[in-house]
This record gives C-alpha cells, structure tokens and sequence, in this order.
C-alpha cells in the first residue's frame, strides 16, 4: 500500500501510510483506539475506497472497490463483529452469497469445510448452528468463510478481544500453521504481549500517520509503546486545582458478569471525590461502560458495593442493588451521559423539549405534563450552549453529533447533579465542541460535583483530569495523579495483562 | 355417523385459498417483509380474475369458448393485478423503507376497495337483479375436474373431484418448500431475512431479492382469489363474500412455522375447522356457530403458545422481519 490516504469529512483518518506485507509473514498493526488501524484494514478489504494512494499485489497495481473485489485479490477480512446467520450451520454460511456453478451439494461443501479444518488445525463441526457456537467457533467459522475463498491475505481486526487466554493460543498456532502454508496475515491488536507473542514484523499507526515497522525480534514493550503513544501534545486545557475535595462514591470489590457469564468487573475498588475529575482510562471494552452503567444502577452488579456519601455528611448509602429510579427517590443527584447518546441518552423523534422532559416528568402537582419548565430549560441549553437547531422541537435525531451531546450534556448539568458521569462525552465531537464540554465538565468540578470521565484520548485524559483510574480487562490495573503521570505510564497499565508487572 | 367422505372435500376446497395465501406469504417473509396486505393480494386477485373472465364472457359466446383463453385470460389478469399489489408493498417498503406494518395494513384496507369498487361496478353493468355476478361459463373450465373422479367413489370424491388450481396449489406448495431448503437462492432467501445486513456483506442483493419474493409471493396469494371465485365460488363474485381467508393465510403462515409443505396439511385441517360447525349439529342456536367458526384461530393461538415455550431457534420468524434494511445505518 503506497501513500493511503483516506478521509472522512474534515476528518483524515488514514494520511498518506505507507505498508508492505510480504509473503508467509504475520505482520501487527498496533496503534490507540482511533489510529485509524480498522480504517485502513478496510480499504484493502473493499469497504472504503482510498482517496489518495494505489495498492499493489504483488507488484501489480490493483483497484478494490467492493469485498467481492478483494476476494478476487485473495484478501480477506475477518472483522470484530461477526457477520454470520445465527439459524444458519457453519457450512450455510461459509458457501452463503458464492455463485458457483449447478446445483447447491452441502455434502460437498462440509466436505470442502473439513479439508480446510483438518488442514490448518480448526475444531468446528461444520453442520453445528451458529447460535449453539461459543464466541471462538464463530470466528473459527469466519476465518474458514475467508479461507474457503481462496485467501492468501488474511487481515485479522482485533481477534483476541472476545477470546479468552486458551482460545487465543489456540488461534496464534492455526496463525502459524497457515503462516507455514505460506499465507500472509495481518493482525491489529492492542495487547503489546500477543503481538511480540505472534508476529514477525510491527507496524505502528499513530493519529493516522504510520510511524514505522519494527521486527519483532527487535522490538520490546517499552520500545513499542513509545512508538505507539508518542510524545504528548500540549493541549491547554483549562484544569485548576481541586478545592474541597470530599469523598463522594466509594466502590468496593464491584464485579459483574454479562449475560453470557463473562466476567465484565473483576473486583474494582477506587472512590470517586467531589471537586475532582476522575479520569477512567483503557482499551475499549475494558469494562468502563459495565463501571459507570453499575453505579447508575442500570447493571446487574455480582458482588461489592457502592457507597454513596452525601454533602451533607449523613451516613452513607449503598447504591447496589437499586435502579435508578430508587436512587433518585433516596435523594441521591446522579447524571449519567451515556456513550450511546440517541440509544439510552435521548429520545431521537422528539424535540429538546421533549428530552427535556424525560428528566421532569414526575415532578409538578397535576397529572397534566408541565411543559414550561422544560420548555424554558430546553431554550436555556439553545442560547447558553449554542446548540444548532432549528427550533427546541426539532428532533434531536436529525442535529449532528456534537448538537446532540450539547443537550444531553446540557439537560443532565441542569440536573445539579452529586455526581457527573460520563461516557466518551466528546467522541465523534469537532475541536471546538470538545473545549465547550472540556469546560463545562471543568465548571461543574469547580463547583463541587463529582465529575467522572471516561475517554480515549490519553492527551485529553492527562490534560483534564486529576486523579486517573485504568482499567484492563476489566480490573483496575491502576490508579495515578494525572499531573506527574505520563502517557507511557498509562500506556503499559492499559496493556498490562493479568498477573504481569508495571514496568514502568 | 360423520360424513369423511363429503366433510374432507369441502375442507380441502376451503383449505386451498389459505395453502396459495401462507405459501405466498412464507416466500415473503423469508425475505424480511412482513406483508400483512395479503388479504388484499388476495381480494384483488380475485377481482382481476373476475374482470378478465367477465369481459372473455360479454365478447365470446358460451359455445365459441376456448379452454385455454377461458383459463388463460382470467388467470394472466389475477396475476397481473397481484403482482401490481406487491409491487406497491416493496416500493413503499423496500424502496422508501415505510414501516411495514402501517403498509400492510393499509394495502389490505386498499385491496378490499378496489375489489368491492370494481365489484359494484361489474354488478351494475351486467344488470343482475341481485347482488352478485355469475360467471359460470368460465367457472366451469376452472372447476372441472377428471372424469373418474366420478367412478372411484369415496377414494375420487376425496382425491379425484377437484379443479386443476387445486393441485397446483400443492405443487406451488412443495417447490416452494424445496426451494427454500435445497437451493442457492433459497439459502440467499432466508439469508436476506434473517439478517440482511450478512447478505448484503456476502454479496448477496438484498434489494433485489426483497422485491422478487415479495412479488412471487403476491402473485402466488392472488391465486388464492382466483381460486376462490373462479372454483370455490363457481364464478359468483359478491362484495365482501371473501370473508377472513387472507387473515387466516397469515395465521396459517404461523401455525405452519414458516414450512409451505406443512402447509398443505395444515390448510386442510384450517378449512375442516372452517367449515366443521355445518358438519356438527348445532341447532339453532347461532351462538354455537360462531364459537366453532373460532376454531383455526384457536388453534393457532396453542400454537403460538407451544413454539414460544419451546423456545427453538428454527421455530422463530426470520430475524429480521419486519425491518427495512438501510446499508448506512449501523
């Protein structure tokens, strides 16, 4: 790939990157969230097209505008979400959409499923549903699909993140026997370990920019997460010193299983003060969203508690167990900025007003909606945080991502919340409304709020915060003063495997 | 003693409009669209049929008839008229992506006018006394059966005495069912859906098979009207006389767990339970009547009840039903 460039809007995603993968080699991507990694991945596969730049297949210059084209190239994309027929066997959906000639023989084609099974290690019974299949067999069957097309160019989007430590051995030795086959791999991960565990050469995007490979034999943790973070950039993010810190939630050996019995919160344990940012660091999926809809009562929580002190100094409260309608009536002030604004946050086909009301509902005396007072707040919102919108009953559905998080983050201000939280507050978000939020968060520190901010962006972290929490799969791998950390601190916490050591 | 011999061919008769309707549906809803305008199709389909075979009478002479034109020229017109319905359905659908239940519901509403509009109409120009049109000249190539049904006594009045859309509907019945399990397409079909967007990921176009089985499908209910009219009804057409049949071809469509051969069965055993209240001696009393006319519905209701107890993923609608699929939106 020569001088990718790739850009959404105003946003470049990919600039210019430069990437060469040789024959029988497995070739890492490594980068943060947002280094345009998948973005990339997905211009050899077929689902972008590249702006700028030419791909070349073995020295010849090739055109991919679609995935059929890319497996007509023999290239083959095995993505993090699963694209599979749940009533469907494993053989159904390996042959489905291919137009081969005459009749359709399943027999023939579980034959064919077999072969390949057989050849490269894999342990999935090809007339077994998708639905009664774990997480790894899916996958399995998503790699035999790209396979049974004939692929020598296999892009893997972060394989590992729904496998637990046996199913990714098992898949970096089927890695190596089809590397031994002579097929070529690229694997984007963030797990610094898996990659100096299973490939042979580093390539390292940062903001989308390519900063350079590296052999693996040459490379180390220390030297990769250099590379991959970089240096900080200097932000200016207004961040005074916290007054009258208190302590406000206390959170106790939380732990919470999702609905298929993966563990999502390992005993997490930290306190969340007033006056302060708390800054909640990690790879995605790390159990930041699990942390924050617990405490919101809006996660089955297994075991610990989360204590709530109030301003007042009066005894504390256990929040567990409660939803959140019940922590409300206990006259506990919570907001939550969800990260799925228009899913959980807003209601997309109503207006500001409407939203607005989604707060204030129960109050008023008569069973008649009192519509003034959200009416009123929804204009305050309009003028003071300069939402663009055509009227306060314009549905929010239709405004631009930065004008939705405007109002959400506007109506659960109004609230005067205890505790503010909120998740990837500025994602999707130009510069300038980032600042607008960066501020307000700011403002409601300065006046005493617990404010908890979950983000991706390191620099931002550190710029905001005070104290940061990092989370790894699922437990605190830390807990750092955000003035003395640095990003290569929180780097190696956010990678840190189970049972490893700060090396830092 | 009850009479099997006279009681089962009249269900099959009743059976055969709701076996075209669910198989139409079936192919429909295996592409993700729920079209509850079935009724419609199927009230329209008959219309058609019955527009076609009234102006082949007004120009051809009984005796100058030809079967192919008498089956020919009605049967073209219902498919026609069908096919327009369901192309009406994914425009709105497919195409807009309107919501598929307000769409549905608003076709049958549509399909029932246009049939009573031009029902009314075809009564008035014939000038009948009551009513209703008779199309028995055509009616009868419709409804004519082999002649040895006559002499094979019980085993040809149950197997033998029907006409010819009779067996088609069988036939239409179990390609369906084989093409839907053992073909290319049929894989792609129920791919689409249950989840369209893995379709549209394999290269499958989704668009595409949408509007075609959504379209197949209509023509195929339509042909339950024709049916209706042409044979059932020995060519009498009056507003309204189709009663819930296309509501029923959907319940049918549930009890069957989206299986056209079951289907043909299970038809069958909708049509006994159609017409078992005549069968039954009830007396006066109507009230009883109308309680066993409830029967099929019962039915399918225990049937809802026992599939979602048994809570088998093979049993559920396709996943997506009922949602339009827009590429963008994630």
């Amino acid at each position: 790939m020569e001088n990718i460039t790739k850009r959404f809007g105003k946003v470049t995603a990919n600039n210019a990157v430069n990437l060469e993968l040789h024959e029988g080699e497995i070739l890492s991507l490594l980068g943060e969230n947002g280094s345009g990694k998948t973005t990339l991945m997905n211009m050899l596969s077929g689902i972008y097209f590249p702006d700028e730049g030419q791909i070349y297949i073995h020295g010849q210059p090739v055109t991919i505008g679609s995935p059929k084209d890319a497996f007509a190239h023999g290239i083959g994309m095995i993505h993090q979400h699963f694209k599979l027929v749940d009533v469907f066997t494993a053989t159904e959906n390996i042959i489905l959409g291919l137009e081969e000639k005459g009749r359709m023989n399943i027999p023939e084609a579980t034959r064919k499923v077999k072969e390949i099974c057989d050849k490269y290690g894999f342990d999935i019974d090809p007339n077994q549903k998708i639905y009664d299949m774990s997480v790894s067999q899916k996958q399995t069957v998503e790699i035999v699909k790209v396979l049974y097309r004939g692929a020598d160019i296999l892009i893997l989007d972060e394989p590992t993140a729904v496998l637990t430590p046996q199913e990714t051995d098992k898949l970096f030795q089927i890695m190596r026997n089809m590397k031994a086959d002579g097929k070529s791999l690229i694997i984007i991960t963030h797990k610094l370990h898996e990659v100096l565990d299973v490939s042979d050469r580093v390539a390292v995007l940062r903001k989308g920019e390519y900063i350079g490979d590296v052999l693996t034999k040459d490379a180390d943790q220390q030297s990769l997460t250099d590379m991959m973070v970089g240096h900080a950039v200097a932000l200016n993010i207004d961040r005074p010193e916290p007054v009258n810190v208190q302590k406000r939630l206390e959170i106790t050996g939380l732990t919470a299983y999702d609905e298929l019995g993966v563990k999502r919160l390992d005993d997490v344990s930290f306190t969340i003060n007033a006056g302060e940012v708390l800054g909640i660091a990690g790879i995605a999926g790390s159990g930041q969203r699990e942390l924050l809809e617990s405490i919101a009562g809006l996660y089955p929580v297994a075991e610990g508690s989360v204590r709530y002190y109030a301003p007042d100094g009066s005894a504390p409260k256990e929040l567990v167990g409660l939803d959140p309608m019940d922590i409300r009536k206990n006259g506990i002030a919570m907001s939550f900025v969800p990260e799925d604004r228009l899913g959980m946050g807003l209601v997309g086909s109503m207006g500001m007003t409407g939203n607005m009301m989604l707060r204030s509902w129960r109050k008023g005396a008569s069973i008649f909606l009192n519509r003034k007072d959200p009416e009123a707040l929804a204009n305050r919102i309009w003028n003071e945080l300069g939402v663009v919108t055509p009227s306060t009953n314009f549905p929010v559905r239709r405004m631009s991502g930065g004008n939705v998080q405007k109002v959400l983050v506007g109506r659960e201000i109004a609230q005067s919340p205890a505790v503010l939280m909120t998740a990837y507050a500025v994602r999707g978000l130009d510069i300038n409304t980032s600042y607008t939020i960066y501020n307000l968060l700011t403002e409601q520190k300065m006046k005493g709020v617990a404010v908890v901010y979950v983000g991706e962006d390191l620099d931002v972290l550190l710029e905001l915060c005070d104290r940061i929490v990092v989370l790894c799969g699922g437990q605190v791998s830390g807990v750092v003063d955000a003035r003395t950390t640095d990003k290569r601190q929180i780097g190696s916490l956010m990678t840190l495997v189970r049972g490893g050591k700060v090396d830092a | 003693m009850f009479d099997f011999a006279s009681f089962i061919p009249r269900a099959v008769m009743q059976g055969i409009p709701l076996l075209y309707g669910s198989t139409g549906e079936i192919l429909t809803e295996k592409s993700g669209n729920l079209n509850l305008g079935i009724p419609g199709v199927m009230y329209v389909g008959g219309i058609c049929g019955v527009i076609g075979a009234f102006f082949y009478e007004q120009s051809v002479p009984a005796a100058e008839m030809s079967a192919l034109a008498a089956i020919g020229i009605p049967m073209l017109c219902s498919l026609a008229g069908s096919l327009l319905m369901g192309l009406i359905y994914c425009l709105l659908t497919v195409t807009l992506r309107a919501n598929q239940n307000v769409t549905g519901l608003a076709l049958t509403t549509f399909g029932v006018g246009v049939g009573n509009f031009f029902g009314g109409s075809l009564i008035k120009l014939s000038g009948s006394e009551v009513p209703s049109i008779a199309l028995s000249a055509t009616s009868a190539y419709f409804s004519k059966s082999l002649p040895i049904a006559e002499t094979t006594g019980w085993f040809g009045q149950v197997f033998l005495s029907y006409g010819f859309l009779a067996y088609l509907a069988i036939v239409i019945a179990l390609l369906a069912s084989y093409f839907l399990k053992h073909t290319r397409t049929g894989l792609h079909l129920r791919a689409v859906g249950e989840s369209a967007a893995t379709a549209d990921a394999a290269g499958i176009n989704v668009t595409k098979y949408k509007y075609l089985a959504t379209c197949i499908g209509s023509m195929i209910a339509g042909l339950g009207g024709l049916y209706y009219v042409m044979d059932y009804a020995c060519g009498v057409w009056s507003n309204n006389a189709f009663g819930d049949r296309g509501w029923l071809a959907i319940a049918l469509v549930i009890f069957t767990i989206w299986r056209p051969n079951v289907s043909v069965l299970a038809s069958i055993l909708f049509g006994g339970c159609y017409i078992l209240y005549i069968f039954i001696p009830t007396g006066t009393n109507l009230a009883i009547k109308e309680l066993y006319k409830m029967l099929p519905y019962v039915v399918t209701l225990v049937v809802l009840i026992i599939v979602s107890l048994r809570k088998k993923r093979e049993d559920q609608p396709p996943q997506s039903l009922g949602l339009a699929y827009f590429r963008e939106e994630r």
